[in-house]
């Protein structure tokens, strides 16, 4: 069966994943339409990869459903999968082939063949400019050519979802900037793109809808602005502070106009209604503890949310 | 099936590309294989057994002159002179000799009247082959003549003669010439069942080394899974099974054309005898299958490409040592030729060895058989926890 243009691309639910005792996944559900990115938000561990892994059909999941426009995925029926991209967080082509060797092996797979994979790769190589070096081995090029490369192996099969596995992970910042405008690109052409990520501005940047997972749990899901708006308008305040930030935390924490507290290894972080009227007495109580040496007042962002739910910041 | 072709085609371009294959596939066994027969085969043909013996002949007669005879036509028998007892008690004292026999005056006589007889061996303290065989030949020559006199004596006295008729010492001298000794050093009818020395490496080390070569399937599907592109492969619309029959494609294609290369070119080179091809070929595709059913079962129990490389090494190095690809199994204590036979190594040795010997296809079935029996067992168990190869 395949759905109509109307329905989603993707569509999960109730994704579950346990290894030994440790549930990695606990009932992660979400659907992605045509031209929409969706981003899972979330810290190293939450189970991001694994829920990835389970919607591309690499791992078998212990309970939930995962159809990609209407036909199901699983490791052993290999239908579904023709039509996902699938961009690896590690940098996953063969050194020891040209660009263009890489291209015309996972095109063959994809059952492309004579000159429609000619075509293809040759497309391929244009938009991750790449042409002019197609047939030098992959191991010469620079870090950022290969991890071009490595996004347009899952452009081969034009898939109608595009899973991108944190693929700015180690990636300087023009090389990132790059393959941002990349994925804005995609969703123009009418792909549906799953992007994780543990980079609020990433995911604010791209997606239209957002899932903030931790923890294997999926705490929330939707627009910026429907997030946001759980933790209402309420300020982001950093404080970078030296000394006893555990303290500083649980006493500024105490403050009415302070809905949360906490703190990390260069200082504290503070969700507050109207921080610049509080400010002055956020920063005394504060300097009771510790040393402030800069602050950083912010509007409320996915980060903030991110904070609200699970009461620690998304980088921790 | 046209993905694992696909598979398997892109690994044999990347391992065209890699030149350490080319070493461990051929450069090295070949290498190893010329060097063992070239330097081995020199000492094996100057450590022929010998024997210096001295005749102490103080007796002179007929049957004396026959037993001096005896020994002078035994190839491995170097004669020194001694014309008393006392030199070849000297000369076997400092080691000249292996050992003197010492025939008393009389002794042809006695022999001849059928009162037996002393043949007497002096061994040198420094030679206990050359004495026990000195012995032996005494021996057998003492029984023989006993034996010869007893059925002689018998003639005679059915037909009423006597030993002392010229004759009949002449006819019981002459059938005495006829005996052979029971202690024979055969060094050279074996040739046509036993390898070459040639022979014996150029195939020992095809045997040791098929079971590094075909490791690079496994290998690089570990490879694939620490790189990612595992991962890459098996979203592909494709069943994880296709990318593990690719890798062992590849395998299996490197493997065989390996032992190809080293049968050809140690028959070309270095001279080495492998026998009938039919017969190499089905021993070849057997111990390729072989290696590979071994290597792919200890790369499931590896998590890393060094892991499984370092495992998969000492089974092919263990088992090529127990299995004799070094040196023959059967100089050996009896013990470890049986306990050779766990190894597919040692049935692939057997086979082959047959196969030199002049074996037909038929003889070499049952080792066939056995190699074949490593194969399927070792690779459907591998099959069987294949899921922890593919999974990413």
């Amino acid at each position: 069966m395949r759905v109509g243009s109307d329905g989603p691309v993707l569509s999960c639910h109730g994704l579950r994943k346990r290894f030994d005792e440790r549930v990695a996944v606990d009932g992660v559900g979400f659907t992605i339409s045509e031209g929409e990115t969706y981003g899972l938000l979330g810290p190293n561990g939450a189970g991001k990869t694994t829920t990835i892994s389970m919607v591309c059909g690499l791992l078998a999941r212990d309970e939930g459903e995962v159809l990609v426009e209407g036909r199901p995925v699983d490791p052993q029926a290999p239908d579904a999968r023709a039509s996902i991209g699938y961009v690896p967080q590690e940098i996953a082509i063969y050194p020891d082939l040209t660009a263009r060797e890489n291209l015309r092996f996972f095109g063959k797979l994809y059952a492309l063949g004579g000159k429609d994979l000619e075509t293809r790769v040759g497309e391929i190589l244009d938009i991750v400019g790449l042409a002019d070096r197609a047939d030098e081995k992959t191991e010469k090029y620079s870090g950022g050519m290969q991890r071009r490369l490595n996004i347009g192996l899952g452009l081969l099969n034009r898939p109608r979802l595009l899973v991108l596995d944190e693929p700015t992970v180690g990636v300087d910042p023009q090389s990132r900037n790059a393959i941002l405008s990349s994925v804005e690109r995609f969703r123009e052409q009418g792909m549906a793109v799953l992007y994780t990520t543990h980079y609020m501005e990433e995911a604010e940047r791209l997606c239209d809808r957002v899932g903030i997972l931790d923890e294997g749990k999926l705490l929330a899901e939707g627009t910026r602005r429907e997030l946001v708006a759980m933790v209402g308008e309420r300020d982001r305040v950093h404080l970078a502070a030296t000394g006893n930030l555990e303290a500083a935390a649980r006493v500024v924490g105490a403050l009415d106009a302070v809905e949360q507290a906490t703190h990390s290894e260069d200082g504290v972080d503070l969700v507050v209604e109207d921080a610049r009227k509080h400010l002055p007495a956020i920063l005394m109580y504060v300097g009771e503890q510790a040393h402030v040496t800069t602050v950083e007042v912010s509007e409320p962002n996915l980060e903030a949310v991110f904070l609200h739910l699970t009461g620690k910041a998304l980088r921790d | 099936m046209r993905a694992a072709f696909t598979i398997a085609a892109k690994d044999l371009r990347q391992r065209t590309r890699d030149r350490s294959a080319y070493v461990i596939a051929f450069l090295v066994p070949f290498g190893l294989a010329a060097i063992f027969s070239l330097t081995l085969a020199k000492v094996s043909n100057e450590s022929e057994f010998t024997a210096t013996y001295s005749v102490v002949n103080r007796d002179g007669g007929e049957v004396a002159r026959a037993f001096e005879e005896v020994v002078l036509g035994l190839d491995f028998v170097k004669l020194k002179p001694a014309a008393t007892v006392a030199e070849a008690s000297k000369l076997a004292e400092d080691g000249t000799i292996d050992a003197a026999f010492v025939i008393p005056a009389g002794f042809s006589a006695t022999a001849s009247a059928g009162q037996g007889g002393e043949l007497r061996v002096i061994t040198s303290p420094n030679a206990s082959i050359g004495g026990l065989i000195a012995r032996s030949i005494a021996g057998s020559f003492a029984s023989d003549i006993d034996a010869v006199g007893l059925s002689v004596q018998t003639v005679l006295a059915g037909r009423g003669g006597s030993l002392h008729d010229p004759a009949v010492l002449s006819q019981l001298v002459e059938r005495a010439r006829q005996t052979t000794p029971t202690a024979v050093l055969d060094q050279n009818t074996a040739e046509s069942r036993l390898f070459s020395s040639t022979t014996f490496y150029a195939v020992g080390m095809a045997v040791l080394f098929v079971f590094f070569t075909v490791q690079f399937g496994v290998r690089s599907l570990l490879a694939e899974r620490e790189t990612g592109t595992l991962a890459r492969l098996l979203v592909a619309p494709m069943r994880p099974a296709w990318v593990i029959a690719g890798k062992a494609l590849a395998s299996f294609a490197v493997g065989i054309a390996s032992m190809i290369a080293l049968v050809l070119a140690s028959s070309l080179l270095l001279g080495a005898h492998w026998g009938d091809p039919i017969g190499v070929a089905l021993l070849v595709v057997s111990a390729v299958l072989a290696a590979m059913g071994i290597t792919a079962l200890v790369a499931t129990l590896a998590k890393t490409p060094a892991q499984a490389e370092g495992y998969a090494s000492v089974v092919a190095i263990v088992g090529g040592m127990l299995g004799g690809t070094f040196f023959p199994v059967s100089q050996g204590p009896a013990f470890l030729a049986n306990l050779s036979l766990i190894t597919p190594h040692a049935w692939l040795m057997r086979g082959f060895q047959e196969l030199a010997g002049g074996a037909s296809v038929l003889d070499i079935l049952p080792s066939v058989g056995a190699v074949l029996a490593f194969a399927v067992v070792l690779g459907g168990i591998a099959l069987a926890r294949a899921d922890r190869l593919v999974a990413s």
